[in-house]
């Protein structure tokens, strides 16, 4: 019989091991999936872990499909250590993208010269606007009645998805396009900058890595961050020491919510280069886990996002490589997550066996 | 006339897969546990309960097993947040992200195969009555099914021991704790309950309601179920009621359109999403009332050693 026995302090061991285990058990489960499907464990797991990083092209494709997840993680990072739940960032990057979209439009349908250079600062802040305005829906709602962010923030998902889906059926149907649901293709000015030549992978990338960078300083390094970090464990003390959970909630909604939009906006402009009603993979649900498989760390979020986008390209690969479906992906995603936070019980528990 | 009538039917049918999901979570939720699962839940047994009526033939094999696949399914959560302590947000909100992949993957092969739609025989000799006959009573056994569910819930929380000791859990863990009752396992017999009316309700929607598997066909009434209890504050009859209001809705826009009104299709498509956090709004603003009727113990984690 084993019990579980609060530990006197968190294990900061297993707070590093937990997802190292969490994502050994998923692969586990993987090659369990791979054998019952009569594929052989050993090439599935080669095709699903090894190929996304086998080559210059693969690596490149692996960081631009990082790059919205570790945008969205560093944000929704900050909000949940805060205790603010954001799980609405997927509605934020839609609203970013949609912004972001009509911006390029505006350029391109006036054909206005514009160099990528020039409207990467445009487009970025475009972005921005669009996530912080859908994520300050809740947190005004939050704010001013009380009312519950996880399911605003999660009802603003599906509202922004079917206004996405108006703008492409309708006023910004690309007229030449055949009736298709889907914008003129952006002009090439309204890209963004490439960071190697003749990959997709752009500057994008860069800016996440910033973000990353920049999170961990500001939470780290600089007392209002440190405010954020005690509001959410320690309310009370929080409250004690006069910091304001409504600053807190603001202040987080509109940081996830402005990065996420710019991971939309980045995405739409980058390898999209038109909108269409399938504008988002689901980064920003897939965000959440990266959240947490990254332990709410800035820095964490940037390895964790390399796993999940792992996860992203290797579910395509085993579906035009073994038949499998690639919605293969969104089940070792969810396993990852189980797993993880059943091994997280580890950092606040000690398993102890016999009877007391 | 007629046409109400119809829009009656309409809505009692659009509103049971709510009534089902949001009475299961209050179940849950009387007992002091949140499962955000409840998107996660009703996809996997949707998929589940399609494929079983498929291979089957039989309608109600399916709700059977989309009940036992909503249980399983809530047996995860349970076993995670109950015997090792996780947070429930976050293990359900995992169980929401684990049940759009899970289903999506297994119901790849079920895309585009259609149930052939039974005919619906209704309530004899009341089904044949002018106005309330097409309004009421020519409805899916199912929809009758979920106010029976309705009231045995009342009856069990309100006029039986096991009821009260199942609110007792809900409201004070520690006192239960106290007085020799299995918390733990209280709350996992509740959260199976929940799991399986979830179950129901998910395969209602793939079974009946749509028919046919497409993926993100729960398409969030999981997290309105959710949404429900709240608005009910947390009686079973107020979640019937809203479930039917929150049908209503949805029904309004077929309405509206019928009627010729030019509003797009995705504006119309937005009201259940928008009269969501409108009604989260309208019942939220007063936090004291809102903590009045939520049970205390709410979403916190329970450990008997501590």
């Amino acid at each position: 019989m084993i019990r579980l026995e609060a530990r006197p302090a968190p294990s900061r061991l297993w707070g590093v091991l937990s997802p190292v285990v969490a994502i050994a058990l998923t692969v586990v489960v993987a090659a369990a999936l791979f054998a019952l499907l009569g594929k052989d464990p050993v090439r599935g797991l080669e095709i699903f872990l090894v190929k996304p990083w086998s080559g210059a092209r693969a690596l490149t494709e692996l960081g631009l499909k990082a790059t919205p997840l570790i945008l969205c993680a560093v944000g929704l990072g900050l909000a949940f250590r805060a205790n603010v739940w954001n799980i609405g960032a997927e509605g934020q990057f839609l609203v970013g993208g949609i912004l972001g979209g009509g911006l390029a439009l505006v350029v391109t349908a006036n054909q206005i010269p514009m160099s990528r250079w020039a409207f990467f600062p445009m487009l970025v802040l475009a972005g921005a606007v669009g996530g912080m305005i859908w994520a300050g829906i809740a947190a005004f709602l939050r704010d001013r009645f009380n009312a519950n962010e996880i399911l605003v923030s999660l009802m603003l998902v599906y509202v922004a998805d079917l206004f996405l889906s108006w703008l492409v059926f309708g006023p910004w149907k690309d007229p030449k396009g055949f009736n298709f649901p889907q914008t003129m293709n952006f002009a090439d000015g309204t890209g963004v900058p490439r960071l190697v030549a003749g990959m997709r992978l752009h500057w994008g990338f860069v800016l996440a890595l910033l973000a990353a960078v920049g999170m961990w300083i500001f939470v780290y390094r600089t007392y209002r961050g440190m405010q954020l970090l005690v509001g959410g464990p320690a309310p009370a003390a929080a409250r004690y020491a006069g910091f304001s959970s409504r600053q807190a909630l603001w202040s987080t909604f509109l940081v996830s919510g402005g990065l996420a939009g710019v991971a939309g906006a980045l995405e739409v402009a980058g390898p999209m280069g038109q909108l269409t009603p399938h504008v988002s993979q689901g980064y920003g649900f897939a965000a959440i886990i990266v959240a947490f498989v990254g332990r709410l760390d800035p820095l964490g979020a940037v390895l964790a996002a390399l796993v999940l986008a792992t996860f992203s390209i290797g579910g395509e690969l085993a579906q035009s490589r073994l038949g499998l479906p690639s919605a293969i992906t969104g089940v070792f995603q969810g396993v990852l997550l189980l797993s993880l936070l059943g091994c997280d019980t580890l950092i606040q528990y000690r398993p102890r066996w016999g009877r007391r | 006339m007629n046409e109400i009538a119809l829009l009656i039917a309409a809505t009692l049918a659009a509103g049971t897969p709510l009534a089902l999901a949001g009475l299961g979570l209050l179940v849950n939720e009387r007992a002091g546990v949140v499962n955000l699962g409840a998107e996660g839940m009703m996809a996997i047994a949707a998929v589940t309960g399609f494929a079983a009526a498929f291979l089957t033939g039989s309608e109600w094999v399916g709700f059977a097993a989309g009940a036992v696949a909503g249980a399983a399914a809530a047996s995860i959560f349970g076993w995670l947040a109950l015997w090792l302590y996780t947070n429930q947000y976050a293990t359900g909100l995992a169980l929401s992200l684990f049940g759009a992949g899970f289903s999506a993957f297994v119901g790849t092969g079920f895309v585009g195969k259609n149930l052939e739609r039974t005919a619906v025989a209704g309530i004899p000799g009341l089904r044949d009555l002018p106005f309330l006959g097409p309004a009421l009573f020519r409805q899916h056994a199912l929809v009758y099914l979920a106010i029976a569910i309705m009231a045995a819930i009342a009856w069990f929380f309100y006029r039986t021991r096991a009821g009260l000791v199942l609110r007792s859990v809900g409201e004070s863990p520690e006192s239960a704790h106290a007085l020799g009752y299995p918390v733990r396992s209280i709350r996992m017999a509740a959260v199976l309950a929940g799991g399986a009316l979830c179950g129901v309700s998910g395969a209602y929607l793939s079974i009946v309601y749509a028919p046919m598997w497409v993926e993100g066909m729960i398409a969030g009434r999981g997290w309105i179920a959710l949404a429900l209890t709240v608005f009910a504050t947390w009686r079973p009859a107020r979640v019937l009621l809203g479930a039917y209001l929150f049908g209503g809705v949805t029904m309004l826009q077929l309405h509206l359109q019928g009627r010729g009104v030019q509003v797009p299709l995705q504006f119309m498509s937005m009201l259940p999403y928008l009269s969501t956090v409108v009604v989260l709004v309208l019942i939220s603003r007063d936090p004291l009332w809102i903590r009045l009727n939520m049970p205390a113990s709410l979403g916190k984690t329970f450990h008997p050693g501590s």
